[in-house]
């Protein structure tokens, strides 16, 4: 029984169609990565699923329930978060107000999550009450995580997490998502680094021009011949 | 030493009152351009017609102030900041919502906050006429003269109670939207979206809420900044686009978006327009023995006739926009 | 193919309406309303290539037109000789030269940084020249302004021809459009109208106080006319010679419009209006074009303004002091069509006789409250109804701006497609 199921959608943004028919299924618990081409779709993906665009065409079930374009709020309380690719924190606010805004919708006490986060992102503790637009790049990525990660979601949608980070954070940011999977959470996320990215994944979904291209678990993809030629870099 | 109280009277008091003023009209102004991102045109009249509902709500309960020991109208404050919020919550759902969920471009908000500041300037105009009133109905203005301890001044310092009562909330005010933002949810929802609609709306933040929550606090403070406006001077039905001006520059002197900037261009605003008015002759006085026969003196030596004053809102306009279009605090400028 | 059948049902309406105008109220004042309605409809096209292809906001169109008014009367009124025979001109000429060093001074003290001293510093001995300067310049025009109202009432004109004139005002207004926009056209839209508003603001002020320059309150009249004045021909053909002519400025300028809208040129400017960001990308200078048809429609809009106070032969300030006025010239152009030049000429004649016809309208719908509140409630109504009555006006202006733009955006005479691809989705990030 899979968790997300995201049937041959198409969705777009007022003009045609970008995506054209995109299939995705990811069970409890797992890591997909969504890899392909620029351009291929992968952000518009993520949004479609999140309720941002309007999806024409096809279904999108999350445990079971139709969730096919429901509105961002609704799908928060349901149970899902989303990192966007860029501009995913509040620069003006510190550290702490942007995980209390990443906590909006719940009106219980959510002080442990917080402390949970610190934990999670020592560096954040300490900048605490520093203005997020002052943190460097890949505490930023951190800040933006720890955001979507206190309303506790089931399922965390991460467009291009390590975007722009150095080597030596992009590891760290990986390592992040699978501690972060380790504690329960399902996570879909679009990777540039896909090497990197499919090695640490369950699920593996390659897409170009708004279809699915190859689809497999993370090894199977990293063993194929085809897509390591034509998506991997060689 | 007389020459010195005279400058804190025409310069100190009323640097600090007209620069209240403003500050409260350019925090609504500022909110309303970080939350819903138009200009709002139809603020001076906000203004004037929430001193109007003071002023009528004086005229139901003349005698309700001295129960207090203050002016009826500012007793009366609160009610109109109420009445005058919930109207600008109707105006906007009326009005602006329509057009925003249209998708509309902000230049058209702006157009349609032109024709709401024309409909209220009508409606004013047909129920209170164009002349100007006072705001003390069944009272009288307090004056304080305040006598000062050194032998050589025998000028005093004057002040209003109305001028009291202008710096006074405006301090309350600063201090109160301060926790309001910094220490509340629904604050701290402001800045956020202020920063970043798109991510506060897929956070899960009611937008709905913020934007409710932007109209009651730029409607509450334009109303009471009207009604003191109207107290401290005189209820005048036309003001609106006078007033909007100084408002907007000051909004921008301090950074379009940023709460604490249009406080302090208020202030800058509002002391700049006394400043260029003041006669600096007057301070000139003492040397004039000094001077005598070597360079004459004009007796009048202003920066800008008071005609003309509304040139100092605009050249600091243009000032900042040429300069350093982000203001002191760094605003939105796109 | 597009057809026109909706214009020309509604310009026959139009022209049913103004028939109807001729018949109840005369010929003569017929010819004075569609004089005047041309005359705003030279406004209302400058407005309209400045909203409708550029999208600029222009929130002081009544500055404009101000602008437009006083040049032509400084250019065509006839001279002052109690001005020029007294020394005043020369002694405005001395102020003039003290003002041209002050500004030469406050620009050397800007370039002071070219001469090793710090930016810092610059900057304050130039904010500083320029106060000193300034404050020299206002003392010395103080007495000099007065002594001309006192001894000469204002300075007069020059006495050139009107149309000449009529050309200068164009001019001041697109200059100082151009002062404007330079300044605002790259920063947020909304600046422009901030800035315009407050450009408004200041020549109204500026009208209304250097009576030197205005006459102030005396008003200056009669202003010569372009074509033969009433006094020699009588008021028809007076009136019907300035209806010809500004018959034929509206429809040059219709024209010449149209052909630019439909030029290379203006299809670059519906390329800059609908996608900003892509037509910034194929490295067209958006800013550029934005200022042409800032000050392109600024001169219209000085042009008309001249237009209509030469017709009205008294140039009086407080005339200009309602700036709502303004607003009624965005319902022209809103209402018919942002954008489509038809719609602006349209909407300028529609309206201004509306607007005309609302005042007696007003007035006797009030006279039927005030009678029937009294009948039946014993309300007393107040002195000043008959004034409320016409400021109430305004209230029309306001609502029917919010109505159009909520529930016909396009107008009555929309701008016809006549061009490829159907706009991007509104919904796209504005
Ligand atoms: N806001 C938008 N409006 C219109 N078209 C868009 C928008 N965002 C993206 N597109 C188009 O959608 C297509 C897919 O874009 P998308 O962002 O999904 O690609 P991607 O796979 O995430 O690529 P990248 O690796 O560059 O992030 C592109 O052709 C792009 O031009
Ligand atoms: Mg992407």
């Amino acid at each position: 029984m899979s968790f997300l199921e995201v049937c041959d959608i198409h969705a777009g943004y007022g003009g045609a169609d970008i995506l054209k028919g995109v299939s995705l299924s990811l069970r409890e618990g797992e890591i997909g990565v969504i890899a392909g081409p620029n351009g291929a779709g992968k952000s518009t993906t993520l949004k479609a699923v999140f309720g941002l665009l309007h999806v024409s065409k096809g279904a999108i079930l999350l445990d079971g329930n139709d969730i096919t374009n429901r509105r961002p709020q609704e799908l928060v309380r349901a149970g899902m978060s989303f990192v966007p690719q860029e501009k995913n924190v509040f620069p003006s606010l510190t550290v702490l107000e942007n995980l209390e805004m990443g906590a909006f919708v719940r009106r219980d006490d959510y002080g442990h999550m917080i402390e949970r986060i610190f934990d999670f992102f020592p560096p954040l503790r300490e900048k605490a009450h520093q203005p997020a637009g002052e943190l460097s790049g890949g505490q930023r990525q951190m800040v933006a995580m720890g955001r979507a990660l206190m309303t506790e979601p089931r399922l965390l949608l991460l467009d291009e997490p390590t975007a722009g980070l150095s080597p030596k954070y992009m590891s760290e940011i990986f390592e992040h998502v699978v501690a972060v999977n380790r504690s329960g959470v399902t996570v879909l996320m679009v990777e540039q680094n896909a090497r990197q990215a499919l090695a640490i994944a369950h699920r593996g979904f390659i897409l170009a021009s708004g279809r699915n291209r190859h689809t497999g678990t993370g090894a199977e993809l990293l063993a194929d011949p085809e897509v390591a030629r034509s998506f991997l870099g060689g | 030493m007389n020459e010195i109280v005279f400058f804190i009277n025409k310069v100190l008091v009323a640097g600090l009152v007209t620069g209240s003023i403003y500050a409260m009209g350019a925090v609504g102004v500022t909110l309303v351009f970080a939350i819903l991102r138009f200009a709002h045109f139809a603020h001076g009249d906000l203004m004037t017609l929430g001193a109007f509902i003071a002023f009528a709500l004086t005229a139901a309960f003349p005698h309700a102030g001295a129960i207090f020991g203050l002016p009826t109208a500012f007793v009366m404050l609160p009610a109109a900041m109420a009445l005058t919020a919930l109207l600008a919550i109707w105006i906007d759902g009326r009005f602006y919502r329509p057009l925003r969920e249209r998708g509309a471009k902000p230049v058209v908000l702006v157009m349609a906050s032109v024709g709401v500041t024309l409909m209220i300037q009508g409606l004013l105009r047909l129920f209170a006429g164009t002349g100007t009133r006072s705001m003390f109905i069944a009272e009288r203005k307090d004056i304080f003269r305040i006598e000062l301890p050194f032998e050589l001044a025998r000028r005093k310092i004057v002040i209003t109670e109305p001028q009291i009562l202008v710096i006074l909330f405006a301090v309350v005010a600063a201090i109160s939207l301060h926790w309001f933002l910094t220490r509340t949810r629904t604050g701290k929802a402001m800045r956020a979206m202020s920063d970043n609609p798109d991510l506060a709306r897929l956070s899960g933040i009611d937008t709905q809420q913020v934007v409710r929550t932007t109209w009651i606090i730029a409607g509450s403070l334009a109303a009471a900044a009207g009604t003191l406006l109207s107290l401290d001077v005189a209820l005048k039905p036309d003001m609106s686009f006078n007033i909007l001006l100084p408002i907007f520059a000051a909004a921008i002197v301090g950074g379009v978006g940023q709460p604490y900037g249009a406080i302090a261009g208020g202030f800058l605003v509002g002391f700049a327009e006394v400043l260029s008015v003041f006669n600096w002759a007057i301070l000139l006085r003492p040397f004039r023995p000094l001077l005598d026969g070597v360079v004459e003196l004009p007796t009048h030596l202003a920066f800008v006739p008071t005609e003309y004053k509304l040139t100092v809102p605009f050249v600091i306009l243009v000032a900042v926009l040429v300069w350093r279009p982000t203001g002191i605090f760094r605003g939105k400028v796109i | 193919m597009t057809t026109y059948r909706r214009e020309i049902i509604l310009f026959a309406l139009l022209a049913i309406l103004y028939g109807a105008v001729f018949t109840l109220f005369g010929a003569a004042y017929g010819l004075r309303m569609s004089v005047e309605a041309l005359c705003y409809a030279l406004v209302a096209l400058g407005l309209t290539i400045q909203w409708g292809y550029a999208g600029l906001f222009n929130a002081g169109v009544m500055g404009f037109v101000a602008i437009g008014a006083f040049m032509t009367v400084l250019v065509s009124f006839p001279p002052n000789m109690a001005f020029w025979n007294s020394d005043m001109p020369a002694r405005l000429g001395t102020v003039a030269l003290y003002a041209i060093a002050g500004a030469a001074l406050t620009w050397g003290a800007t370039r002071l940084n070219r001469l090793g001293v710090p930016s810092r510093l610059r900057t304050l001995i130039a904010v500083m020249t320029g106060a000193a300067a300034w404050l020299v310049v206002s003392a010395a025009l103080d007495p000099v302004a007065r002594d001309i109202e006192r001894q000469a009432g204002f300075i007069g004109g020059f006495g050139l021809p009107v149309l000449l004139g009529w050309v200068a005002g164009g001019a001041a207004a697109g200059a100082v459009a151009w002062f404007v926009g330079r300044i605002c056209l790259g920063l947020r839209s909304d600046y422009l109208a901030i800035a315009t508003l407050g450009i408004a603001e200041i020549v109204k002020a500026l009208l209304k106080n250097a009576d030197w320059l205005t006459k102030g309150t005396l008003t200056v009249s009669p202003l010569p006319w372009p074509v033969p004045t009433p006094e020699q021909v009588g008021f028809i053909w007076g009136r019907a010679l300035y209806l010809a002519l500004m018959a034929t400025l509206v429809v040059v300028a219709w024209a010449l419009l149209e052909r630019a809208w439909r030029a290379p040129w203006g299809r670059m400017m519906r390329a800059i209006r609908d996608n900003e960001t892509a037509a910034a990308a194929m490295g067209k200078n958006v800013n550029r074009r934005r200022l042409e048809i800032f000050v392109l429609g600024s001169v219209l809009m000085g042009a008309g303004g001249a237009a209509l106070i030469t017709f009205t032969r008294i140039f009086d300030p407080a005339g200009f002091l309602p700036l709502n006025h303004t607003f009624l010239i965005w319902v022209m152009i809103i209402l018919g069509g942002a954008g489509s030049n038809l719609g602006a000429v349209f909407g300028a004649l529609f309206v201004y006789v509306v607007w005309v016809m609302s005042e007696p309208a007003a007035l006797l719908l009030f006279d039927a409250v005030r009678e029937a509140g009294q009948a039946w409630f014993g309300w007393q109504a107040p002195a000043d109804l008959d004034s409320r009555a016409l400021q109430a006006r305004v209230f029309v202006i306001g609502l029917t701006i919010t109505l159009v733009l909520r529930y016909a955006p396009a107008g009555l005479i929309p701008e016809k497609a006549t061009m490829q691809a159907p706009r991007p989705s509104a919904r796209e990030k504005n």
